[in-house]
């Protein structure tokens, strides 16, 4: 039988705020030289600590929102989620479910659109260590990173293919980084994925879903879709549904392995936490924030395109977070040399210590100066072509090398100063 | 000078401030009664007798340089108060009267804490209560059940009792407790006390060991209303470590306690006087209302909404937040795990957790707040007719120890006439109108969000018209 594949995506990002999402403690879990030392009552959860929701990472999700195309609704609140683990101090941890942040959206891949369902914000655990102290096995907790503000995206069962989900993936990245709210990196587990994938014989939305997590590149996303791909209509075709349950990624045997069935799913018993107050989302707000946005990655290579540049350059640029970074500083110092640093710097002729101004200043050392601008060169042209009538009509019988002489006149009227180059373009365009 | 410890908060405040007496003098009074009557009462968990003492000899220097006259600067210095043990105190052991907490030391003070703190008070000691808060008995307490100061066979109520049996006993000079509905004034009621429950968001609850986010209120139990108005003061405004506290400017309560109430609206709603309330309660509290009437004020009959719906529905609310708030003690901290918890927090965490379970949350949890919505614009629309409500605050007075021993919605019943008001957000005061069989009798006076200044006044103006002790049925 004929399948087609169908993927959700949720996205974990952790915000790089500079406080914790509830209270005040230092969010730099990965910069904390010790564990344990940015805590707090509130971030322990010891009896009577209180959440207090950081506006920055509320502002910064909004923010997110509205570089995906997302709807912001004008009331949003959080939730309890609730379940027992080590690492989660309150025993549940506050999320949203109701009244996320952000709702719908969309991200466009080349494969076609990926619709989001919404975008909430929530809190990130403590993390787990597992080691032997004096011979005995013991698991040891860092709060460092317990309420660090973490944002996630919620797809729609849109994405069709492993390619598709890569591409969607990396858009989703690229945008990210552009705003400057977390940097995205999965090794650190700042960025994290899982994916929910089921097979449709007909293009119909199965009864069944298989979550796949411990997903920790976009390769590996790929290869576990690719798995469940075969794994499922191995099912499929013996007639059976795929149990439903959670499974986790193998990177070394690039399969997927079940963690937890239906039967153990947890109910989470959500509850609005009134600890929080609703928040009231004013468009005033709303239009403020949008101040912070920045020209996104899709923009920018519609801009490079127009200015010139071919869409495979155009696309490898927005995809690369240094050299977005470079072109979005150009663009703002010296839109006319887009084209030419785009191409320099697809062909590696930059390096990566070169910032956009030693660029621009080494440009105009070579260039010396010299006259490029058709509009000051082509009158002067045209002033030489009139008047060496006999000169034009040797050209025309074949005598090309009286265009010398057009190049030395230009030359005499601008004291030495026009570019050559460009002036035997002009010439070669303009004598026929 | 000889007890001390029967002074009223303002009177020790004048007399510690215009060096009658000095707050070694005045502590160890307290530190006196405490040591002769705890036996009798169990009022306290921890009584923090040395620090006290250490404290009250630093006040004493820091005394001297403050005027005689100036009651502004640190207006609480060197005077004694007690503390619910469900408020952090940094490095002094606070157990919610739970053995889940035996050995909790926390390393933060909570925010009422440290403005009793700020203010100069002494801490003399953690006050008794329901583990955890859940109940009106103080007998669900893991350290024993505190006793009523009036009859030592009868409960002081709850879960503040602890401390409203050491203000009615004169162990302290008044004491802090948190309601969620009636803890603070069913406990006063049965005690004798005055006890205020402010607005929701009026005072911080950052550092108290929660019960139910959007009920909590921290208050006062104090001898007298002016008393209660200066600690109101001291404790109520924004804190910004508790996203649920109000930027509504704080009143100067005391300053402004007047005598005067006429042309107020008094409303006596109908079935708040219940039919089977204990003989003679109805009647000690109509003759109250019949007194302010005399001092001036109109009296209106109103009808609220039945309060037998506002048990049912708080009991939903109050269960869902308990199996929340008590997930943190999960066995990995603290020391003791889930064992060490009571029957009444079982049955709580059992029922909150069905409560709120995938099925049933639209049956139960989103239909309690679809009722609470209902309940709060039942009190608009009585507010729209008149400026407070007046009625009984419990259907009966002390009832002997034991009673709320296998009776698991005794909390709930005790504070019938309670629970509407807190769901509502409302701030309400108790204050002692009469005695029966030798046992005290409240009165509830309720008002608007933030209308605190309405019923101190006119609870301070019935105060003041006469000895309610003498107020025998």
């Amino acid at each position: 039988m004929n399948y087609q594949l169908i993927c959700g995506a949720e996205i974990h990002v952790e915000l790089s705020t500079k406080t914790k999402m509830f209270c005040g403690c230092v969010n730099d879990p990965f910069g904390a030289d010790k564990p344990n030392i940015y805590t707090c009552p509130v971030c322990l959860g010891l009896p009577g600590g209180l959440p207090v929701p950081n506006k920055k990472a509320i502002e910064d999700t909004i923010l997110l929102g509205l570089a995906l195309n997302c709807e912001i609704p004008e009331r949003s609140h959080f939730d309890r989620k609730h379940y027992f683990y080590p690492d989660l101090p309150k025993g549940y941890q506050i999320s949203q479910l109701g009244e996320p942040l952000c709702v719908g959206g969309y991200v466009d891949t080349s494969f076609g659109r990926v619709r989001l369902n919404h975008i909430h914000l929530e809190e990130d655990a403590a993390k787990m260590h597992h080691a032997v102290v004096g011979g005995n096995k013991v698991s040891l907790i860092d709060f460092n990173r317990s309420s660090v503000p973490l944002v996630e995206i919620v797809s729609e069962p849109d994405i069709k293919s492993p390619e598709q989900a890569k591409e969607f993936l990396k858009n989703v990245r690229d945008i990210v980084r552009s705003l400057g709210i977390s940097d995205c990196d999965m090794e650190k587990g700042s960025m994290r994925l899982e994916a929910n994938i089921s097979l449709s014989s007909d293009g119909s939305l199965p009864p069944y879903k298989v979550e796949v997590k411990n997903i920790n590149s976009f390769r590996f996303y790929a290869n576990a879709m690719e798995y469940e791909f075969k794994r499922q209509s191995e099912i499929l075709d013996k007639g059976e549904i795929p149990i439903q349950e959670t499974r986790g990624y193998r990177a070394i045997t690039k399969s997927t392995a079940s963690q937890r069935g239906k039967e153990g799913a947890a109910d989470y018993r959500y509850m609005p936490d009134g600890d929080i107050p609703p928040i009231e989302i004013s468009r005033d707000w709303v239009n403020e924030i949008k101040k912070r946005l920045p020209k996104l990655p899709g923009a920018i290579a519609a801009d490079l395109v127009s200015a010139g540049v071919i869409e495979s350059a155009a696309k490898i640029i927005v995809t690369n977070h240094e050299y977005l970074g470079f072109i979005t500083e150009l663009m703002k110092l010296d839109p006319s040399l887009l084209k030419a640093a785009a191409n320099d710097l697809v062909n590696k002729k930059i390096d990566s210590n070169t910032s956009p101004e030693d660029y621009l200043k080494a440009k105009k050392e070579k260039a010396g100066e010299k006259i490029t601008d058709e509009a000051i060169l082509k009158p002067i042209i045209e002033k030489l072509i009139a008047e060496n009538a006999p000169l034009v009509e040797q050209y025309k019988d074949g005598k090309t090398g009286v265009l010398g002489f057009f190049v030395g006149g230009v030359m005499k009227v601008t004291g030495g100063k026009a570019d050559a180059s460009v002036v035997s373009m002009l010439l070669t365009d303009m004598i026929k | 000078m000889t007890d001390l410890n029967k002074l009223t908060l303002i009177a020790a405040q004048d007399g510690i401030r215009t060096k009658q007496f000095s707050s070694v003098e005045l502590t160890t009074s307290c530190l006196e009664s405490i040591k002769k009557q705890e036996p009798a009462l169990n009022a306290f968990t921890t009584v923090l007798a040395e620090d006290a003492l250490d404290k009250a000899k630093l006040a004493d220097v820091e005394l001297k340089s403050i005027g005689l006259n100036d009651k502004a600067t640190k207006p609480l210095l060197g005077i004694p108060l007690s503390i619910k043990d469900n408020f952090a105190t940094k490095d002094q052991r606070t157990t919610a009267s739970s053995k889940v907490l035996d050995n909790y030391y926390p390393p933060f003070d909570a925010t009422v804490t440290r403005r009793l703190k700020d203010a100069g008070a002494i801490i003399v000691g953690k006050n008794n209560m329901d583990a955890w808060a859940h109940g009106s008995s103080t007998e669900t307490s893991d350290f024993g059940a505190t006793h009523n100061p009036w009859d030592t066979n009868t409960l002081p109520g709850g879960s503040s009792g602890g401390s409203a049996a050491a203000v009615a006993s004169n162990e302290v000079i008044a004491a802090i407790g948190s309601e969620t509905a009636g803890s603070i004034r069913q406990p006063a009621s049965w005690c004798g006390v005055v006890g205020l429950k402010p607005t929701y968001g009026r005072v911080s609850r950052y550092g108290v060991a929660a019960m139910e986010a959007t009920l909590d209120s921290p208050g006062p139990l104090t001898k007298t209303v002016s008393d209660a108005a200066l600690l109101l003061e001291i404790l109520a405004g924004h804190d910004p470590l508790d996203a649920t506290t109000t930027s509504d400017p704080v009143g100067t309560y005391l300053k402004s306690l007047s005598g005067s109430i006429k042309g107020l609206k008094i409303g006596l709603p109908k079935e708040y006087f219940l039919s089977d309330a204990q003989a003679g309660i109805n009647d000690l509290v109509k003759k109250a209302a019949n007194k302010l009437e005399e001092l001036g004020a109109e009296l209106v009959e109103i009808s609220l909404m039945d309060p037998k719906y506002s048990i049912a529905d708080y009991t939903i609310i109050q269960r869902s937040g308990v199996s929340s708030n008590l997930s943190r003690y999960d066995g990995v901290r603290y020391g003791n795990d889930r064992s060490f918890f009571g029957s009444e927090a079982k049955r709580r965490i059992m029922l909150g957790t069905y409560a709120l379970s995938s099925g049933f949350y639209d049956a139960y949890y989103r239909r309690a707040q679809q009722v609470r919505m209902l309940l709060r614009r039942d009190f608009d629309r009585v507010f729209g007719q008149v400026d407070l409500i007046l009625a009984p605050t419990s259907p009966s007075t002390a009832l002997p120890i034991g009673s709320s021993l296998n009776h698991p919605m005794f909390g709930e019943i005790a504070d019938i006439l309670i629970e509407g008001s807190s769901l509502a957000g409302l701030t309400g005061i108790n204050i002692p109108v009469g005695l029966i069989n030798g046992l005290p009798v409240g009165m509830q006076l309720v008002a608007n969000h933030f209308k605190e200044q309405t019923i101190l006044n006119v609870a301070y103006s019935y105060e003041q018209s006469l000895d309610w002790k003498t107020n025998i049925l």
